[in-house]
């Protein structure tokens, strides 16, 4: 008698969201992408459709980051140059650039002014032709003022601006209708507020296939199991047909898993085990950039140009067909 | 599979609607099209009453009415099953009810391979010509046949909405657990297992508080495998406490505008 081995039908799917406009499109975008898509749990396409490979952004700030040595010969002549920083990054096999304008934090003495921000944008649109994700500095008056700006600069180019939070996402949903921009919602590994936020956000009149969503992830021995337990409750949800939680997922694997000890402490600090400090950092975030594309992560954002090499080849092998 | 309400109002029964089939005004009867609509409907039940001097005609003339304010399928709620085709013909697309069929040889030979035909879902009745039993042993029996007569006909399982059949509570209390009961098992038949409703506004008919005690049914059937039910959609109580109980048997995620979304749907 054959065996006839159980799948799971869904009913539901991840909205598509398409990140970025060519020229024909109204932008100057050498290619745009496509994130969500998916009818099945991530990689088992013997029960549903992944139609969109996951997306890997690069992080790229407007200020030289406080990272850690083992960025240092790859970035370490463009610390201060946002665009070359960011044609470096597309080298390295940026889908997409993640630009995080940290240098408009009010706490800092010199901090970015819109203007001064919008230019980096612009800057960094003229020397690349990967779609652009901007976030701001994350103070919500700040926030914005610069992305309203940066909005109106990368008019037509179909960015993505974040992040908007359950209390303060008026502004910024406003900045992304005008300008016709993605938006990310992000809620603290909460789903409940998460759904709320797509609900009001798309209340304002943002259309639901402009909404990004970043359920912000924990890394690497940081709580990422629990991470992985919400996402997946949000993706079974998608699946069976909650619209309001079918929204394509960011995942901040780079800034979490560079966040903690481990990938950071000097050979001298290291604990048992631990291995050489340039190996240990790219491992520990190629593994959290897997977990968390086995969690649902349409795009991971990540920093480490190795690891980065990892991952894309773990997507190349996931993104064979297991379908029987 | 969130919970399909079919919007009850629509039926010659009342006064408004009864006049408005009498004299072809197009008005009350789109008014309540939207209104409902608006209200969360899964299905617009269509019942054209007894004012109607021919069945047929007016079915058609309220089908296409309807149809020109609400995109939301008609539940066509006859014993003329003639009538019902010319319905099924004038919507001239898939996804309409046939409410109702009962577990009768000629009526399932005559119903089911119409609603192969259009593309349609049946609310197929747990009866016969000796009426409705008590039990939900002899309900279930009735549940089965109803499915095996989809299987035979090339109905889908999941375009059967079989309908257990509350009696009201004030004559016939004993049978509200037996229908709750034969929720429980109709789920249980095949797979995909058939949908199930109610013509719920029947069990409080003639008591003091009808809506009271349609929404403390409704969510104990819910409880027990009841996906979908004929109700008054504009029954905001009822409606919030279908909403919150598909929330709490974790169906939908939480959010603080849950009933809200479930009206949207």
């Amino acid at each position: 008698m054959p065996v006839e081995i159980y799948k799971d039908k869904f009913t539901g799917k991840v909205q598509e969201v398409t990140l970025g406009a060519t020229k024909e499109q109204g932008g100057t975008r050498a290619y745009t992408l496509k994130l969500g898509g998916c009818s099945t749990l991530p990689f088992l396409f013997y029960e549903g459709e992944m139609p969109n490979r996951p997306v890997i952004a690069m992080e790229i700030w407007d200020i030289k980051p406080d990272w850690c040595s083992s960025f240092e010969p790859y970035y370490g002549d463009v610390w201060n140059d946002p665009a070359a920083w960011a044609k470096k990054a597309e080298e390295y096999g940026a889908d997409v650039i993640y630009l995080r304008l940290q240098g408009a934090d009010t706490e800092l003495e010199n901090s970015k002014s819109p203007a001064d921000c919008a230019k980096v944008v612009k800057d960094v649109l003229a020397a690349t032709g990967a779609p652009l994700m901007v976030e701001g500095p994350g103070q919500p008056e700040k926030d914005n003022d610069v992305l309203q700006a940066v909005a109106e600069a990368a008019a037509g180019e179909n960015i993505a601006l974040g992040v908007a939070e359950k209390d303060n996402y008026r502004g910024i949903a406003a900045a992304a209708m005008m300008g016709r921009h993605c938006i990310i919602g992000r809620s603290p590994v909460d789903i409940n507020i998460l759904k709320q936020l797509n609900i009001m956000i798309t209340e304002m009149g943002v259309p639901i296939d402009k909404v990004i969503n970043d359920p912000l992830t924990g890394g690497l021995g940081y709580g990422i199991e629990y991470s992985y337990s919400i996402m997946e409750r949000a993706r079974w949800g998608a699946l069976i047909g909650d619209k309001l939680m079918a929204l394509p997922v960011v995942c901040l694997a780079g800034p979490e898993a560079w966040r903690s000890k481990e990938p950071n402490a000097a050979n001298e600090d290291a604990g048992p085990g631990w291995g050489d400090l340039k190996d240990r950092g790219i491992m520990w975030e190629a593994m959290t950039a897997a977990a968390l594309l086995q969690a649902g992560g349409d795009l991971v954002l990540m920093r480490h140009p190795e690891a980065v090499k990892m991952v894309k080849k773990q997507i190349d092998v996931l993104m064979v067909s297991n379908k029987y | 599979m969130a919970f399909m309400m079919i919007g009850e109002r629509i039926n010659g029964m009342f006064k408004d609607i009864g006049e408005a089939v009498a004299k072809f005004d197009p008005k009350p009867i789109q008014d309540w099209a939207v209104k409902q609509t608006q209200a969360g409907a899964a299905y617009l039940d269509l019942n054209v009453g007894p004012t109607a001097a021919d069945r047929a005609k007016s079915m058609k003339w309220m089908a296409e009415i309807m149809s020109e304010v609400s995109d939301v399928p008609i539940a066509f709620d006859s014993t003329n099953y003639d009538a019902i085709e010319g319905g099924l013909i004038a919507v001239g697309k898939p996804g309409a009810l046939i409410n109702s069929c009962p577990n009768e040889r000629a009526k399932i030979e005559r119903v089911f391979p119409m609603a192969v035909k259009y593309g349609a879902g049946i609310v197929a009745l747990t009866m016969d010509k000796s009426g409705i039993p008590l039990t939900s042993d002899a309900r279930v029996a009735h549940a089965m046949e109803l499915v095996a007569a989809a299987d035979e006909f090339g109905l889908p399982t999941d375009s059967l909405f079989i309908d257990p059949l509350i009696l009201p509570c004030n004559v016939a209390q004993a049978h509200a657990p037996e229908v709750l009961d034969t929720l429980r098992q109709i789920k249980t038949l095949c797979d995909p297992a058939p949908h199930t409703t109610l013509g719920l506004s029947n069990v409080s008919q003639n008591t003091i508080d009808r809506s009271l005690v349609n929404r403390t049914y409704v969510v104990m059937a819910i409880c027990a495998g009841l996906d979908s039910a004929i109700i008054d959609v504009n029954d905001e109580t009822m409606v919030e406490s279908i909403a919150t109980a598909e929330m709490l048997l974790n169906r939908s995620i939480y959010c603080d505008s849950y009933v809200k979304v479930f009206r949207q749907r």
